[in-house]
């Protein structure tokens, strides 16, 4: 079969993609190894909200349209979202079309599916940053005893044996099961490395406007000082709601706090001694944001028409944080990897990753590889790239570089 | 890097060669062989607790270095330990390491920000229960309870971007790193 794009992935960066190449009548298909959306269907916990306020959801050829703009969608509704914009933009998905395999052909790239294989001058691969949970190599060390679920196979406090559980990661992900595990009056213990702090609102506004209005979001990704360490920036502690699930409310809800897992052996967890400082560096990182939306509120007038600037407290680490857990003891019965999301490049039988693993791009457009694309990565142009927000700007640019080289 | 305060227009000056530093990192994420690096100390044993240990080289750039001279260290315990107090216990190097290690990282960091040191002052403190390495009581352990490092910095910037010196360099600490994080240890008979 011969096309002269293939977009990878059926989501909200596939989709809006098929949309930016039907406007620029590009003969493309999308593939979807299930359904549309179907991560956001099978691969969420059922309590998942996005973190994005509904305003943040605008799509190529449709605005964000949910009645309540400060809102935030459950999973299935942005399931919901996306099946509907397919439609409407009479997306060419082929589902239940699982690639198997990217590798350049006499005229461009071959992607081999269970249905045979495409030919295509275009690739763009649209299957997200967050395809696989990452799980440190530590897990095999866990005891027998402790039972181990990742943010993929998690389904709420209910799905999980009686007892405690430990949390290994305070990103997003790690800080929203703790304080749902705490709430369902589970004993937690969360293990806290580097993280991201923000309040959900400053000022009367949710921290995205203000991500805005400062320009932050619009960074690019060609701008910013390091664009490595950008690119590696943990997810917020922030949940789709107003309850805050910093480390303070967390610890407020008699979360245990202790550093970084380090390593397990013997059946004893060892935390990092460096709890205090990633605390300090998060609240210090915070600390500069607010100042920054302080500085912006002044410079375009609104600071009067604004609550007062405040801050929040700093993040209280325990006086002697505990550095080892025998997880034989009985206390856990469970841990929950929140460690962290990968994108999945196995298919890509082609030589464009470097030797971390991470794909070789510029702002997209894979290097040393004419006519490969990749969308929804982490700070991909900007760092709206990492949000479906970012998707409107990273498909039109993506989509003209696209055109443009098929016509070199 | 020559930085500039806004405020004077003098460079600001810490003895730091950023820019090298930044270009090395640049060079050897390209070549990561090279960016191995072995350090060495080499120890002999005098009499009773007393040892002496010397550097004098390490590896790393693909190559072997020498220091520009051979450095010594007299390792003792103190005379309340019945030792003859021939140089600074073991653990009291360790704090020293830590010390120079966050300091040297103060100083860095403060170059690549911009910020004029004018005087940095450390006092570094670990507590120990001597009953574990006395065997005595086999539920206290051998090394610290505790380390407390209070540093006294004056510069040209306010206490948040101080604070923030401070954060960054325990993060890029490697002596930090080694005493927060499990080392994986090999010590045998040759």
């Amino acid at each position: 079969m011969r096309t002269t794009a293939v977009v990878i992935g059926a989501g909200h960066a596939g989709l809006a993609m098929s949309r930016r190449l039907t406007e620029r009548s590009v003969e493309h298909v999308v593939l979807e190894g299930r359904d549309v959306a179907d991560s956001w269907r099978t691969k969420r916990w059922p309590a998942l909200r996005l973190l994005t306020p509904n305003w943040m959801l605008g799509l190529p050829g449709q605005a964000a349209e949910q009645p309540d703009p400060d809102g935030f969608l459950t999973a299935p509704e942005v399931a919901d979202l996306l099946r509907d914009y397919a439609r409407r933009v009479a997306a060419p998905v082929r589902t239940h079309t699982t690639v198997r395999s990217v590798r350049r052909g006499c005229h461009g790239y071959q992607v081999r599916t269970e249905d045979g294989a495409w030919q295509a001058d275009a690739v763009v691969l649209a299957t997200g940053g967050s395809s696989v949970p990452f799980v440190p190599a530590c897990a095999a060390a866990l005891p027998p005893s402790v039972a181990q679920r990742t943010a993929f196979d998690y389904l709420g406090p209910d799905s999980l044996p009686d007892g405690g559980v430990l949390v290994v990661g305070a990103s997003a992900t790690g800080v929203q099961l703790a304080a749902e595990l705490r709430r369902a009056g589970r004993p937690v213990i969360l293990a806290v490395g580097e993280h991201v702090r923000l309040p959900r609102t400053y000022r009367g506004r949710d921290v995205f406007w203000w991500l805005r209005a400062t320009g932050v979001l619009a960074e690019r990704y060609d701008e910013v000082d390091d664009l490595a360490r950008a690119r590696r920036l943990p997810s917020p502690q922030l949940v789709g709601s107003a309850v805050p699930v910093d480390l303070a409310a967390l610890v407020a809800d008699d979360v245990r706090l202790v550093g970084r897992l380090a390593s397990v052996g013997d059946g004893v967890a060892h935390f990092s001694g460096s709890l205090r400082n990633v605390c300090a560096l998060a609240d210090l990182k915070m600390a500069r944001f607010l100042g920054r939306a302080d500085e912006w509120a002044k410079a375009s007038g609104l600071d009067d028409e604004l609550p007062p600037p405040s801050r929040p407290s700093r993040t209280p680490v325990p006086d002697r944080p505990c550095l080892s857990l025998d997880l034989a003891a009985g206390e856990i019965s469970t841990v929950v990897w929140a460690s962290g999301f990968r994108p999945d490049h196995a298919l890509l039988d082609l030589p464009v990753l470097d030797r971390s693993g991470h794909l070789r791009h510029d702002g997209g457009v894979v290097t040393d590889a004419r006519g490969l694309y990749a969308l929804g990565l982490p700070m991909l142009r900007t760092r709206a790239s990492t949000y479906i927000h970012g998707a409107p700007a990273d498909t039109e640019a993506l989509a003209d570089r696209l055109v443009a080289d098929l016509a070199r | 890097m020559t930085t500039t305060t806004p405020d004077t227009d003098r460079p600001v000056d810490n003895g730091v060669n950023v820019a090298a530093l930044l270009s090395a990192r640049d060079a050897l994420s390209e070549a990561p062989a090279a960016a191995q690096f072995t350090w060495k100390a080499s120890c002999t044993w005098q009499r009773g607790t007393h040892s002496r240990s010397t550097v004098d080289g390490f590896a790393g750039l693909g190559t072997q270095h020498r220091h520009t001279s051979n450095y010594t260290f007299d390792v003792d315990h103190p005379e309340c330990f019945a030792s003859a107090d021939n140089g600074p216990t073991p653990v009291e190097y360790v704090l020293v390491g830590l010390a120079g290690c966050l300091t040297a990282g103060v100083a860095s960091v403060a170059q690549h920000r911009g910020i004029q040191l004018r005087s940095v002052t450390a006092t570094i403190e670990g507590e120990m229960n001597v009953l574990g390495i006395l065997g005595a009581d086999p539920d206290i352990r051998n090394g610290f309870d505790r380390v407390t490092a209070r540093f006294v910095i004056d510069a040209d910037a306010p206490r948040d971007d101080l604070e923030a010196l401070l954060a960054q360099s325990q993060k890029r600490s490697a002596v930090f790193d080694v005493m927060t994080n499990p080392t994986d240890v090999v010590v045998e008979l040759v």
